[in-house]
């Protein structure tokens, strides 16, 4: 019997020869993430479940990246952060990112895999929706609620249904104009935001291909925007280049069999895609750029797991050059390795650094996760009253960025660059 | 026969868990007591202006014990919070035309309360405020007023875990784990 990529890994996880859509079975897992949000209560399960005395079930395998509220003066939001000190002593976990260290790294999708955590083949859960990010490099990856976590970290295993495939095929070359954010909007805005709830969606083509790693995260990031269980781009060459550059622990890659049964198949021409955002209040709300001219905006947000990775701000940067900002525009590197890389890249000649403060941003933010979920109200870049924001973020939802009144516009890092510097929802091809 | 009697609270489609719970008040932690009954006190505080206050000014629960809703409600984070806040609140049930993955499987999970699918667009049939009681094993659920009623789906292998009071609470009651 064929299986999809999703399946095979799910069925080597479980130490079976074959599973197939529909079959429950309890998985073994390779990683589980966590973080400041979701940490605490997690423990707090685990303690409560398996004793103030247990242990985990695989220190290596537990990694803990705090980043939602970092940069505050939030009391509880410090506190979680020391509940999660405390528990990374006890149990001796080396895998611990720790706010006001230099392991501080920043917005946990960004920093698993830069941390070598991610390797094609694996079972990726965490306490995070945005975790089926880790699908870009070839693995399964989901995201769970404290109580399923809490029970991994004391079992190592968890009981799970194996979704159904839906497949997207992007054929032909992306134009230059086009961003992975243009294509994830676009089958979101086709499917629908409960398009392919309980599924797993799987990326193939040579467009995907195309694209590096960091923009093969984008698109998998938000297979939660659909639903989705797992987004999945099976690994390539790309994918051992960047795992390798950052692990040497061994790894298997996975592929699906060609003739495996899918629910479903979309084919798009990466050609005939166009720059576009998604409008209030839903990621699914699509409408191309050019048709959108006369929506004033406010600001302009580059950040988040999804639109704050080094690539993101070197497309931005690409547009801005030589340009100023009519808009406040916000700028948050996802991690730490962002956050230098600004200085070190260049385009014209300039340090993306230099570049952001001629085009007048506003100064650059530490990483965190900041505005992209609004957060405590000293958060940077939240919103507090009747703002219209483009955004690179992921979600679009009513209140997402603080304020209830505001209303969010998301799009790839070219069209936020190129509607900052007019004030206005713009296509970016009016400035290439 | 097990039953849940009480107000029910009316919203419509695609009620995600920023409006369920708005992430300023995710520095709580649900498995601290008083914080989890904080976490009932903004239930639902995210919706939009215009629908009535779920739990009262001052209060830290909800004077209703069950939600109707229409499409893919709790969708958006994995935040056990949004099954916790409503759960804290004195929800009982969520009675849905269909629900995010997530929110589902934490629902079950945590215990916290039953979340039934039907058929039918329940939304328009209901308004805030009816009195309804729901028939837990005859998965059924009916206006008290009126006694009209309406199936819902039978829920299953999922039934016993919420009763159970969430999977670790039925995992040591069927011997899964010790
Ligand atoms: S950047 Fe935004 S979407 Fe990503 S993990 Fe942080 S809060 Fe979630």
């Amino acid at each position: 019997m064929t299986m999809t990529v999703t399946e095979k890994i799910l069925a080597k996880a479980a130490g079976m020869r074959h599973v197939q859509p529909g079959d429950n079975i309890w998985v073994g897992v390779d990683i589980l993430l966590t973080h400041d949000v979701c940490g605490p209560g997690t423990i707090g399960v685990f303690e409560r479940e398996f004793g103030a005395k247990a242990r985990v079930w695989n220190r290596d395998k537990v990694v803990i990246i705090p980043d939602h509220y970092i940069f505050t003066a939030d009391e509880k939001a410090h506190r979680n952060v020391d509940t999660l000190r405390t528990f990374v002593k006890e149990q001796g976990l080396p895998n611990f990112y720790d706010p006001g260290t230099p392991s501080y790294k920043g917005v946990c999708h960004v920093a698993l895999p830069e941390g070598g955590h991610v390797r094609p083949g694996e079972v990726i859960f965490g306490t995070d929706s945005h975790t089926c990010t880790h699908g870009a490099l070839g693995a399964f990856a989901s995201g769970i609620g404290n109580t399923d976590a809490g029970f991994i970290l004391g079992t190592g295993k968890l009981l799970i249904k194996v979704p159904k495939t839906m497949r997207f095929r992007v054929n032909g070359v992306v134009p230059d104009y086009v961003m992975a954010k243009d294509i994830i909007l676009r089958i979101i805005g086709d499917i629908g935001f409960d398009g392919a709830s309980y599924c797993a969606m799987e990326f193939t083509g040579p467009a995907i291909h195309q694209l590096s790693i960091e923009e093969r995260m984008t698109i998998c990031n938000m297979a939660i925007e659909a639903g989705g269980k797992n987004g999945i781009i099976e690994a390539d060459e790309k994918t051992f280049a960047y795992v390798r550059a950052r692990t040497d622990k061994p790894f298997e890659a996975v592929y699906g069999d060609p003739d495996a049964h899918v629910e479903s198949e979309r084919v798009y021409d990466a050609a005939t895609l166009e720059p576009c955002v998604a409008e209030p209040h839903v990621p699914s709300n699509y409408a191309l750029c050019r048709e959108r001219t006369d929506v004033q905006l406010d600001r302009a947000y580059i950040g988040s797991c999804t639109g704050g990775k080094i690539t993101d701000f070197i497309a931005a940067a690409r547009l801005l050059n030589g340009h100023t900002v009519r808009i406040p525009t916000f700028l948050v590197p996802a991690t730490a390795e962002v956050a230098e890389a600004l200085f070190t890249e260049q385009v014209g000649g300039k340090s993306l650094v230099q570049l952001f403060a001629d085009a007048g941003c506003e100064e650059i933010a530490p990483p965190s996760c900041a505005a992209c979920l609004g957060g405590p109200l000293d958060t940077y870049g939240r919103t507090h009253g009747n703002e219209a924001v483009i955004s690179t973020t992921n979600r679009n939802f009513l209140g997402r960025m603080g304020s209830k009144q505001s209303r969010i516009y998301l799009a790839s890092p070219l069209s936020v660059a190129a509607s900052a510097i007019t004030g206005h929802i713009t296509d970016p091809r009016e400035f290439m | 026969m097990k039953t849940i009697l009480g107000k029910v609270y009316v919203v419509r489609d695609d009620i995600d868990t920023d409006q369920i719970i708005p992430a300023q008040y995710l520095n709580l932690v649900p498995t601290i007591p008083e914080e989890y009954i904080k976490l009932g006190s903004y239930a639902l505080c995210g919706l939009p202006d215009g629908y009535p206050p779920f739990v009262a000014q001052g209060a830290t629960r909800s004077d209703y014990a069950l939600v109707i809703a229409g499409r893919n409600f709790g969708c958006g984070s994995s935040r056990e919070h949004a099954p916790i806040a409503l759960g804290a609140a004195g929800i009982k049930a969520v009675v849905a035309e269909s629900y995010a993955r997530i929110f589902f499987r934490n629902a079950i999970s945590t215990g916290e309360l039953y979340p039934f699918e039907t058929p039918q667009r329940l939304c328009d049939l209901f308004k805030t405020g009816d009195e309804v009681e729901i028939d837990i094993d005859g998965a059924r659920i009916t206006r008290v007023q009126t006694g009209e009623h309406y199936r819902l789906k039978e829920l299953g292998a999922v039934a016993p875990v919420v009763e159970a009071g969430g999977i670790f609470a039925y995992a040591r009651k069927s011997g899964i784990i010790s």
